[in-house]
């Protein structure tokens, strides 16, 4: 019972049972093997394509703390791809470890000043967030593409490669890349008080202001983040297909990161939120990625599906759908027992009442 | 609370104790105009659990046409249960109501509204971007040819006004006006409906005398129409002005259902209470009741319009400062003014003589001004964060987010609070939004507090919350200014703000009239002087 109240038992419910089915149609999908000395297999590839929306949603996840949202990390991702292939493209050296370092800090530097614009705008500006992010989310791809020139950049660079598709200790560099980003974004949040302080800005901003807290500094620091974390999510997308395409990296992908952030249970609301619950809700949506694939849905219908799969994990974690159910099965307990009519006011209201007691 | 002097009761009382009282079970016919074949509202039973709390505890209840009924009890007695089983927001685990000789088994607040039952409750609970008309006529909208017919709305709506006597624009969006008109369109709109029961949950507290006179005069008109009234309220004198009978729960029980004129205020508090109240000695007054020589705060000239002019105020170190004002007198923006929650359009603020500019309540905060604010819920909890989180906010956010105080310490500075202020429950992981008013006010005030203040200003820190932590609170801000801290405590209740402080800031219009020493006041010399805009100035 106290598992079942755990605020990360559905998120994980939801996973798991994603995976069991998918075990359960096709054992290959979980299956792995070792070549030479490294890991391959659907899990790995799950591991590692969850990267770019890895960071992304983390960033989100934040910025929805703080009663706000950030649509432009999409065109972000394409301008800091855009922005270190450009540079590796035009250097001498394009395999040279120095280059790649200098492409990668400019990158995710740019990133940052797109995030603190974003930040500007709605912190020190008052604009909705939704509008402010829309701004960039519409020029940002443009921006992309007068850097690279309107063309799709190639480079080859053994380093920059190696972010994405290269290997470490048996899984790939950038599994262990998004494993130290949450690592770091986590003991950040709540080894400091910004985590406290985000989402009391997220649940009573007036309140926070009333008790001194910094609201402004804390909601620019919220898409400052997301900004820089979009920044490194370019790097890894654009280092797996070695290719500045401006139009498509990143496309739709604040979507997803939005859904991540809500299966993993944090509220669009603000408020409370949950990293762990995010990095579910992100394998979550990479798993479901994938099991279009396994299912051999075809392109035209995978939306579809994909679309049905995410209404059933939505329901399922509904906390009224919950209440439904209880009330359902008291009343299948009931009914044969004391042969009374079931209490249908009674049952439907249960939900409520759990309210009333929290109030 | 106790009695408010016993001359105070503007009417006749019979001088009979409270032995005439019913008990509860069946109910015996009254000797008054009405017997139990006429009662509109007929609850018997009534049980509502949640998990293993019993809210409601086979509560009888019953209100008979024509009659205003008021509900007493201490928070958590089962009060607003009670009134969500009547008007439908909730459903009984077990009992019945019968309202007009029918049996109901609301599903919602609908059904009971098609029943006639219908509420105003304690926090407006309607839409400020909507005009007025259409907040009244929400959810049943006139409409023609399958459209609203605004016109219509607006016609029905302007009567309907009138009828109060409210010289309100229909047509004007709701957030215009202030809480106070707000709160007689919410109740515009309940007698708007078909009204048979009319559920009024605190429904003077935001109101200044003169609209509390106008809707005890609507209240009446209804009564005469045979409207039966339930009127919930924290203020004795309204209810001993207002209701024909009383029902006292406690603890989710029924204590008892008496006649207004045969229960004696104090046996009242009694029965709400369960135990005799220790009286309350006042507060033993700082012997300096003059304007003091060197104030801790002070303020010359105070000015932010609308709200507050020219306004002039001195505090001494650990003296209470009373305010006292109607209403719209200033009293909040005075209060925001000097902490910097707004900032002032003129005047200058000295801090132990320094002058300050405050243009946050963050720097007030850091030169040891804090302000409590007469909203709990929207401008002073977190409500999802612990108690443990609420309490340590305003020190970590004085500390910035990159210096935390760490979880060991936290836990200390909470545990320590939780144990000084009396919080309950003692669990310092509980989300604030659970508890109860009293301990969120404990809550608020810990906050502030850990902060080791010189100034703390209270708005409102008893309102909405029960008697028994009322008298609580109020002990507390004696024994904070016993140890040095000075405190400005604003009240709508002229009888704490005598009891409580040392010197008393009469506000009108904006204005610090004049500041007197308590105790040279009673509550009706307080009266005279709060409400006489046009005495002359001394």
């Amino acid at each position: 019972m106290t598992l079942l109240k755990h605020r990360l038992f559905w998120p994980v419910a939801a996973l798991v049972t994603l995976v069991v089915v998918n075990v359960i149609a096709n054992p290959n999908f979980a299956k792995v093997t070792m070549r030479d000395g490294d890991l391959y297999g659907n899990p790995v590839t799950i591991l590692r394509e969850s990267a770019p929306l890895m960071l992304v949603a983390l960033g989100m996840t934040l910025v929805i703390a703080t009663r706000g949202i950030d649509l432009s990390v999409g065109a972000v991702m394409a301008v800091s791809g855009a922005v270190s292939l450009t540079i590796i493209a035009d250097s001498p050296d394009p395999g040279s470890l120095g280059t790649v370092t200098v492409a990668i800090v400019v990158a995710v530097l740019v990133a940052l000043v797109l995030g603190a614009w974003n930040g500007f705008l709605v912190s020190v500006l008052g604009i909705q967030p939704i509008i402010a992010t829309l701004v960039l989310m519409l020029a940002g791809r443009g921006v992309a593409l007068l850097i690279t020139g309107g063309a799709i950049t190639t480079v080859t660079s053994a380093p920059y490669k190696f972010l994405s598709n290269g290997y470490l200790i048996l899984l790939p560099v950038a599994f262990f890349i998004w494993v130290a980003v949450v690592a770091i974004v986590a003991l950040v949040e709540r080894r400091t008080a910004l985590g406290m302080l985000t989402e009391s800005v997220g649940i009573n901003p007036e309140a926070s202001r009333l008790a001194g807290v910094r609201s402004r500094g804390i909601i620019w620091a919220a898409y400052m983040v997301s900004g820089l974390l979009a920044g490194v999510a370019g790097i890894i997308n654009a280092s797996n297909t070695m290719a500045a395409d401006s139009n498509n990296a990143g496309y739709l992908i604040e979507l997803y990161a939005i859904l991540a952030v809500v299966l993993g249970g944090t509220s669009l609301m603000g408020g409370k939120f949950s990293i762990a619950g995010t990095v579910i809700g992100v394998l979550t949506v990479t798993t479901l990625d994938k099991t279009i694939q396994f299912f051999g849905v075809p392109p035209a219908q995978s939306p579809v599906f994909f679309a049905v799969v995410v209404v059933i994990v939505v329901l399922v974690q509904s906390p009224r759908v919950h209440a439904w159910g209880r009330a359902a099965s008291a009343r299948m307990r009931r009914t044969p027992s004391s042969g009374e009519p079931p209490t249908g006011p009674g049952a439907a209201s249960a939900a409520k009442k759990h309210e009333e007691v929290a109030a | 609370m106790t009695d408010r002097g016993g001359a105070a009761g503007a009417h006749p009382r019979a001088a009979a104790p409270a032995a005439g009282a019913q008990m509860p079970g069946p109910m015996p016919c009254q000797d008054g105009p009405v017997s139990e074949a006429q009662a509109l509202v007929q609850i018997a039973g009534a049980t509502v659990r949640f998990g293993a709390f019993t809210a409601l505890d086979g509560v009888d209840f019953r209100m008979f046409p024509g009659e205003v009924h008021s509900l007493m009890g201490e928070n958590g007695a089962g009060k607003s249960t009670l009134i969500k089983a009547l008007t439908g927001a909730l459903a009984l685990d077990e009992g019945t109501v019968v309202i007009g000789g029918s049996e109901r088994r609301f599903g919602g607040p609908r059904d009971a509204q098609d029943a006639g039952v219908s509420t105003v409750y304690q926090e407006v609970d309607l839409l400020e971007n909507l005009s007025v008309a259409e907040n009244i006529f929400l959810g049943r909208e006139p409409r023609r040819w399958g459209v609203i017919d605004h016109r219509t709305m607006r016609r029905d709506a302007a009567a309907v006004l009138s009828g109060l006597g409210l010289d309100v624009d229909p047509a004007s969006p709701l957030g215009r006006y202030p809480l106070a008109v707000q709160q007689l369109v919410a109740i515009a709109r309940a007698i708007s409906t078909d009204v048979r029961v009319l559920v009024l949950d605190e429904p003077t507290s935001s109101l200044d005398l003169d609209e509390v006179a106008e809707l005890f005069r609507v209240i009446r008109e209804l009564k005469e129409r045979g409207v039966a009234i339930l009127f919930v309220s924290h203020f004795l004198d309204q209810v001993y002005e207002m209701s024909d009978r009383i029902t006292v729960l406690r603890d989710g029980q029924l204590v008892g259902e008496y006649l207004t004129t045969e229960l004696l205020r104090i046996d009242l508090v009694k029965k709400m209470l369960g135990r005799d109240v220790a009286e309350i000695a006042p507060r033993e007054h700082v012997v300096e009741p003059e304007m003091p020589a060197d104030p801790v705060l002070s303020a010359r000239g105070l000015t932010r319009t609308p709200g507050i002019a020219n306004a002039d105020v001195d505090i001494a170190e650990g003296e209470v400062l009373g305010v006292a004002g109607l209403l719209g007198s200033g009293r909040t923006e005075l209060a925001r003014a000097l902490t910097g929650v707004d900032r002032a359009h003129a005047g200058i603020i000295r801090i132990e003589g320094q002058p300050a500019r405050l243009d946050s309540p963050r720097h007030a905060m850091n030169l040891g001004v804090v302000y409590s604010s007469e909203n709990r819920r929207t401008e002073g909890l977190i409500g999802d964060l612990s108690i443990e989180d609420n309490i340590v906010l305003a020190l970590q956010a004085q500390q910035g987010a990159l210096h935390p105080i760490s979880a060991p310490r936290r836990r200390e500075l909470a545990l320590s609070w939780i144990e000084a202020l009396g919080i309950k429950p003692a669990d310092p992981d509980r989300p604030v939004r659970t508890l109860s008013g009293g301990n969120q006010q404990k809550v608020m005030l810990a906050r502030l507090l850990a902060l080791s203040p010189r100034v703390i200003v209270l708005d409102e820190p008893t309102r909405g919350i029960d008697v028994g932590a009322k008298v609580e609170i109020q002990r507390l801000v004696g024994e904070l200014a016993d140890n040095g801290l000075s405190v400005v405590f604003i009240s709508a209740e002229l009888e704490e703000v005598l009891r409580v402080g040392d010197r008393v800031a009469i506000l009108r219009e904006g204005e610090v009239a004049e500041t007197v020493a308590a105790a040279s006041l009673n509550p009706d010399t307080l009266m005279a002087l709060v409400a006489q805009p046009d005495l002359p100035e001394a």
